[in-house]
């Protein structure tokens, strides 16, 4: 399967000059944009690793391309995505959030059900992957 | 102003008798709205021979203090504060019968956060005052002072967004058809293949309560089978507005508590159970973490037409304050009523967080929302990937797209559809974001797009030629004209 969280996912893998791009748009906007990587997929695990702080101030989005490459030589095997948070009033959160790398193999997740009163079914959502100790899910 | 648009003194004022209401002091031309005053625009269409001021100030002291004669009691009021006040009539550009009333209400008239006390006396008797031929509330200006009074929506874009992890694009959603009929197996199936296949969210219609086909607790049950299947199989949040429509409040209560117990993200609920029902779904919304959906089911009965009624503008500042969520303001290119221009004056006023006035879009005052959380736009009724270029041009990143034929009818199944969908609108903000002209070259971004997905090739095959063209009932009154220098 394929995990398809983030702004881009249904769209065939992005190049760097793609995600450059898209990059270079977000600080156009004046967000700051910022590189998180994790090997916990879950459609809730909201805080993935990151990889420094957000770059505040970063006017050039081949910064954050070679950010990402020096992140994929040590996580290469992980999700990475980037991240564009907006501080404006009334905003103060992520505008954009795209996946620009992914586990050659994505074995996707299980879903438990847990059958209660009232025909009620309580649910679960767990990776396959996540069976294993973190660091080492994804070879 | 002639003498007989003057103000009386008091003991002319009240002299048993009937007086013309410019006369009672419901005409106040010197008047100059305080900030903490509720002002109300009217678009009136006095009788054959009623003078307009006249008009406006029967208008004035209907939704006010007024009744048809005069009153000693009036005198042991502060009746000069509690008087609602008309305070300009202009003429409407494009039809001399019509007239603009502008009219200032002080605060106190309004009980706090009851939208069923503001709307009791400004759409309230006066709406059937027999000296006007036709009275349409064309817009309102609410004081800060009012709106911090209100809880406002119980989610907001922002919190919806960050619960659903979808950043960056219009949200998806289908509204599952046929809208009536499906067993509530049956009903889950459509959910599931909608989501699986790229839907964020999936729809009960505005008439999906509980009937002899499918039981309530039948739909939720199955809904929620179907929303976790297609959040396992794609690793994202999805929801399915479980619509709580009921004829109790104690029921709608039950039926919220259930799709809490279920674990859903969102509920819905339709306009026509009142305001007062409105508030309180969401009040129950915000302290139970659930997203608000509110289907705006029977306001083309009072919104469509030009002259009479409550201008669905007017009904989006309320809902606002009500505090939904999610609330369908139009698609501009699909099946219903929208012209483009009024609109986009709907979807400023759920999203910004200051309306400054745009008489092009049909908003007559500045408003200040307080930091009040924004209410996310619905697009529902006949669109399609076609027109996704449109859509996005239109009417922007906040707001959910709801294809629910564009879904169900595509030719290779519901999943298809929704991935045709999904890839034409990631397509789209994709171009939009690299400083592609989108609009121009839409067309072109889709059928690129389509190279490497079936299903959107066939959907834009099937539907190409797909629009609803026709003039729109409710196109602003003012048109920007282009100065020549």
């Amino acid at each position: 399967m394929r995990v398809t969280q983030g702004t881009f996912s249904f769209l065939p893998d992005f190049t760097d000059q793609q995600i450059h791009e898209q990059v270079q748009y977000c600080i156009d906007n004046g967000w700051a944009v910022s590189i998180e990587y994790t090997d916990d997929p879950h459609p809730r695990n909201t805080y993935w690793e990151m990889w420094g702080h957000p770059m505040f101030d970063n006017p050039d989005a081949a910064a954050v391309v070679y950010e990402l490459n020096e992140c994929r030589k040590v996580y290469g095997s992980y999700y990475i995505r980037i991240i564009a948070f907006d501080s404006s009033p009334g905003w103060e959160s992520i505008r954009l959030s795209f996946i620009v790398n992914r586990p050659a193999e994505e074995p996707g997740f299980k879903l438990s059900r847990t059958e209660v009163k009232g025909r009620n079914i309580q649910y679960s959502i767990t990776p396959y992957s996540s069976d294993k100790p973190q660091g080492s899910r994804y070879k | 102003m002639p003498d007989g648009d003057k103000k009386l003194d008091a003991k002319a004022r009240y002299s048993a008798g009937v007086l013309e209401y410019k006369k009672m002091g419901y005409w106040e031309p010197d008047y100059s709205p305080k900030d903490t005053d509720v002002i109300a625009l009217f678009r009136i269409t006095p009788q054959d021979g009623v003078d307009p001021i006249e008009a406006a100030a029967a208008v004035a002291g209907e939704s006010s203090t007024a009744t048809w004669t005069v009153v000693w009691t009036d005198r042991l009021t502060a009746c000069e504060k509690y008087r609602a006040k008309a305070y300009r009539v202009d003429p409407t550009p494009n039809n001399p019968n019509e007239y603009f009333a502008y009219i200032a209400y002080e605060l106190d008239l309004f009980e706090p956060g009851s939208i069923a006390n503001l709307t009791a006396s400004i759409i309230g008797n006066v709406f059937g005052f027999k000296p006007l031929k036709a009275l349409r509330l064309e817009d309102m200006r609410l004081p800060v002072a009012y709106v911090k009074t209100f809880q406002g929506p119980a989610t907001g874009i922002v919190v919806e967004r960050e619960r659903l992890n979808c950043y960056g694009r219009p949200l998806l959603g289908a509204t599952v058809k046929p809208k009536l009929g499906l067993s509530g197996r049956n009903y889950g199936r459509v959910v599931y293949e909608a989501l699986k296949g790229g839907l964020d969210f999936t729809k009960d219609d505005e008439n999906i309560n509980s009937q002899p086909f499918m039981h309530w607790r039948d739909r939720f049950l199955y809904c929620m089978e179907a929303v976790n299947r297609a959040s396992a199989a794609t690793g994202e949040v999805k929801g399915t507005y479980l619509n709580v429509t009921a004829g109790t409040m104690e029921e709608m209560y039950k039926r919220a508590e259930f799709a809490k117990e279920l674990g859903s993200v969102i509920i819905m609920i339709d306009l026509v159970i009142g305001y007062t029902a409105i508030q309180s779904m969401a009040k129950w919304a915000r302290d139970n973490d659930m997203i608000l959906h509110l289907h705006r089911a029977g306001h083309g009965t009072y919104t469509r037409q030009k002259t009479h009624g409550v201008s669905f503008r007017v009904i989006a500042k309320w809902m606002r304050l009500a505090g939904v969520d999610h609330i369908h303001a139009g698609t501009v290119v699909g099946k219903l009523e929208g012209d483009p221009a009024t609109t986009k004056g709907y979807y400023d006023i759920c999203r910004e967080e200051q309306n400054s006035v745009s008489l092009e879009t049909g908003v007559f005052f500045d408003q200040d929302w307080a930091s009040l959380n924004k209410v996310m736009p619905v697009a529902s009724g006949g669109i399609h990937a076609g027109q996704m270029h449109q859509l996005i041009h239109y009417l922007g990143e906040d707001v959910v797209l709801q294809f629910g034929g564009g879904t169900i009818g595509h030719p290779q199944g519901i999943a298809a559809g929704a991935t045709a969908n999904r890839v034409a609108l990631e397509a789209m903000v994709y171009a939009r974001n690299a400083g592609r002209d989108y609009l121009a070259e839409g067309p072109t971004i889709l059928a690129e797009a389509a190279k490497t997905c079936t299903p959107l090739r066939e959907a834009l095959d099937i539907w190409k030629d797909v629009t609803f063209d026709y003039a729109s009932t409710d196109a602003p009154d003012f048109v920007p004209t282009t100065s020549v220098s």
